[in-house]
């Protein structure tokens, strides 16, 4: 057991930290937002002159060959910045679907591409109807000769305004909510048939609804078997959690850091707030819920990869419900905390909680999780010894 | 990063299941499990089975008994116990008064005391709070004055739990009422049969004596017995804080009951239905478990940083504590209401006799006072409002 950082983590996380340290102040972040694509292509390249962009990918495709612990240092350090360029819809969705489900030839077209910051990418799965069931796909996918033919809307598609490339779900076969009869595929965003709206979204990031109007897809860019797409989105939106389980770790101990410096500095009464016991204890209580979900960023790093599937989903509905309530309390706590302050756009800490209010509903809410983990029997099997 | 057991720790794991498995005596496992208290005779029984095993007191130095393990190992020890039903051992001898000759005691009182503390042939009592001294203890006003050879000890200890069993009592007494109230403490033991102890049993909210006040009429103290200097007892108290890090979660016990929990769920019918179908109790079981997680994650890193010799102040020690005492609460809670109607009937453990298996609706009979007893994990060794202080000023600095 070590929970210690290696080496070459070491380095990963002191590089990433510091480009962030020079590069996202609270103010400089916000000349981000005003850039056309609502984030920066400057720092994009430079994530990928430092090989942020190519991590979770097999040296084989000019990847790091990082897991999920290099992802969880990463998306720490871009949870505790606010970071707005799109790594998690690239690398995390887009890439996560192609390092899964991808043949060596579509590996080799994308990935490399990817890591040098050429390439993004954004998953295109969601639609107005299906909430968090990852099985309720509409859009339809139409055999026409060996090409496929794809109809339908997606929504609230992360980052999909300015991707290259999108992987869209659509279903082949079966009724609206069936695991089977789903397929994955690799759309160009600029093909004919594809009309994208995009928009900000709450916590200052980028999204799109995308219309797909007898799309065409070649054979070769479908990703994964015909039909058995279900367990490779299954495995995206486990990656994707242990991924934002970690941002979220990010935002809750800055959370709580800046409102510490705020009890230390605000002074009513005559004394710095913080010499109240009240809000001392609530303090506390944010310490506690930041370390604790430290601790479960680290579980999802542990049980991304675990072969056996219910063990695995289970462990990750478990990070998700402790990830959103401890999000939840650490947010609210900070606001409250603050006072007035915490109420406006202008003061930094506010934008955490929007980013962990928005963490929360990304890939399925506390409820959501809780009832998909109860519903498996729990993480502990029922007996009167072990 | 690997958060796996090494090959090593888990051969040890090993070894400590099958011992736990084939040396816990079954009525003492039984009564564990059922939440039922368990007699002065099984306490004495079990400390022995495990110290002539080598294990009664794991943490010791190992020239005083102690087995030379890390945090890791004892962190695995103790979990194995606990998945076994294991009782914990008189943490008074093991945990307080033995750490403290340990490190401070004569040589003769290490000679006397210490195997008889590792074997249970003495048992301990603590003498700390007193009516008018509970989390700020240093205000304690028992007084101890020095006649010759003797110290006079007067005064009034409260919550001497175990007291009725002890057969000696570690106290902190007043010598000095001239300086700072924490530098005129002082460390004492002294054997219960002296004459001018007495002891009241307190019968807690659970309906059992398991604690007691005891009076301190005119107790005369041989010199011999104050350990270490006089009125540095403070800091002979103060060194025990953390000691006990950890175990001080017990997430094994925690573990062990929720799937108890769900075992008896299986057996308790609600509106036609098992309660282990029930999506409201399922749920919150569930929630149960996610914390309990956490902390069993928060642990293992706790213990990791202490085999490497880390940070004493980790911050994440504390939340050990405070959230440690929330989960076990929380699932004594969620057994209670498992339990519904069948938790009313006041006989403690009056179905003992009918148990065959130890799985049933009669496995619930204790449970509401094991969760009016539960709400003393966030009182005792600090209130977790006492903690919360502390982390307040040590790790956030306000």
């Amino acid at each position: 057991m070590d929970f210690d950082l290696s080496e070459e983590q070491r380095m990963l996380k002191e590089s990433v930290d510091r480009l962030l340290e020079d590069r996202y102040s609270f103010e400089q972040r916000k000349t981000y937002t005003k850039a056309p694509d609502g984030w920066s292509r400057e720092l994009w390249q430079q994530y990928a002159d430092l090989g942020l962009l190519s991590v979770p990918f097999d040296s084989k495709y000019g990847g790091f060959g990082g897991g999920p612990v290099e992802t969880m240092i990463l998306m720490e350090a871009f949870g505790a910045a606010l970071v707005l360029e799109p790594y998690f819809a690239t690398v995390t969705l887009f890439g996560g679907c192609v390092r899964i489900a991808g043949t060596e030839a579509q590996k080799d077209a994308l990935l490399p591409k990817i890591g040098e910051g050429k390439l993004l990418g954004a998953f295109a799965h969601s639609e107005r109807n299906s909430r968090y069931d990852l099985a309720d796909v509409q859009t339809t996918a139409k055999k026409d000769g060996s090409d496929w033919v794809l109809d339908g809307e997606k929504t609230v598609v992360i980052h999909g305004d300015c991707a290259d490339k999108l992987i869209v779900s659509g279903r082949i076969s079966g009724g609206q909510r069936d695991k089977d009869g789903i397929g994955l595929f690799l759309v160009d965003a600029k093909a004919p048939g594809v009309t994208r709206k995009g928009y900000p979204t709450q916590d200052s990031l980028r999204a799109a609804d995308i219309t797909l109007k007898g799309v065409k897809v070649a054979a070769g860019d479908m990703l994964g078997e015909s039909g058995k797409a279900f367990p490779i989105i299954e495995r995206v939106a486990q990656s994707a959690i242990q991924a934002l389980s970690a941002e979220a770790v990010g935002g809750m101990q800055e959370m709580l850091d800046i409102t510490v410096e705020y009890l230390k500095t605000r002074h009513q009464f005559g004394v710095p707030i913080g010499s109240f016991q009240a809000l001392q204890h609530r303090a506390v209580d944010m310490l506690v819920a930041t370390e604790q979900a430290r601790s479960m960023a680290m579980f999802a790093a542990m049980m991304v990869d675990e072969k056996d599937d219910a063990e695995r989903a289970k462990a990750i509905n478990a990070v998700k419900v402790h990830i959103g309530k401890s999000g939840r309390y650490v947010g609210q706590q900070s606001i409250q905390l603050h006072g007035g302050i915490g109420m406006t756009l202008e003061y930094k800490v506010g934008h955490y909680f929007i980013r962990s209010t928005m963490i929360e509903i990304l890939f399925g809410d506390t409820d959501h999780h809780l009832a998909a983990l109860a519903r498996a029997g729990g993480l502990i099997a029922p007996g009167t010894t072990a | 990063m690997d958060l796996r057991f090494t090959p090593e720790e888990i051969a040890f794991r090993n070894e400590a299941r099958t011992f736990f498995e084939a040396t816990l005596p079954p009525d003492i496992r039984r009564k564990q499990m059922l939440g039922q208290r368990l007699t002065r005779d099984d306490m004495v029984t079990w400390q022995r089975i495990l110290n002539k095993k080598g294990w009664a007191c794991p943490m010791w130095p190992k020239e005083y008994g102690g087995t030379g393990w890390d945090a890791v190992k004892y962190f695995i020890f103790k979990e194995e116990g606990y998945r076994a039903w294991a009782p914990d051992v008189l943490g008074h001898n093991i945990q307080n008064v033995g750490p403290v000759i340990c490190a401070f005691g004569s040589d003769e009182q290490k000679a006397f005391f210490l195997p008889k503390l590792r074997n249970l042939d003495l048992w301990f009592c603590q003498g700390f709070s007193e009516p008018g001294s509970g989390s700020d203890l240093a205000s304690l006003k028992t007084r101890a004055v020095r006649e010759g050879d003797h110290y006079i000890v007067n005064g009034q200890k409260l919550w001497t739990s175990g007291g009725h069993h002890a057969d000696w009592m570690y106290a902190l007494v007043r010598t000095d009422t001239g300086v700072k109230k924490q530098a005129g403490i002082s460390y004492l033991l002294f054997d219960m049969k002296t004459p001018g102890v007495q002891v009241r049993p307190v019968v807690t909210l659970d309906g059992h004596p398991y604690t007691n006040e005891t009076f301190l009429d005119n107790v005369k103290v041989p010199v011999k017995n104050l350990v270490g200097e006089e009125n540095k007892g403070w800091n002979y108290a103060k060194f025990l804080l953390g000691n006990e890090r950890a175990g001080i979660a017990r997430v094994g016990l925690t573990k062990a009951r929720v799937r108890l929990a769900k075992a008896l769920a299986e057996r308790v019918y609600v509106d036609g239905a098992p309660m282990s179908e029930n999506r409201q109790f399922r749920e919150k079981l569930a929630a149960i478990e996610v914390e309990l997680k956490a902390l069993e994650i928060t642990n293992m890193m706790v213990v990791a940083g202490m085999k490497k010799g880390g940070a004493k102040h980790d911050p994440r020690t504390s939340v050990l504590k405070i959230k440690g005492s929330e989960v076990q609460q929380a699932s004594l809670e969620c057994q209670m209401e498992l339990a519904g109607p069948d938790a009313m009937a006041r006989q403690v453990g009056f179905m003992e006799a009918k148990v065959a298996d130890a799985i049933g609706r009669e496995g619930m009979a204790n449970s509401a006072p094991n969760y009016y007893f539960s709400r003393v994990l966030s009182i005792y060794g600090g209130s977790n409002e006492i903690q919360r202080n502390i982390i307040a000023k040590a790790v956030l600095g306000l």
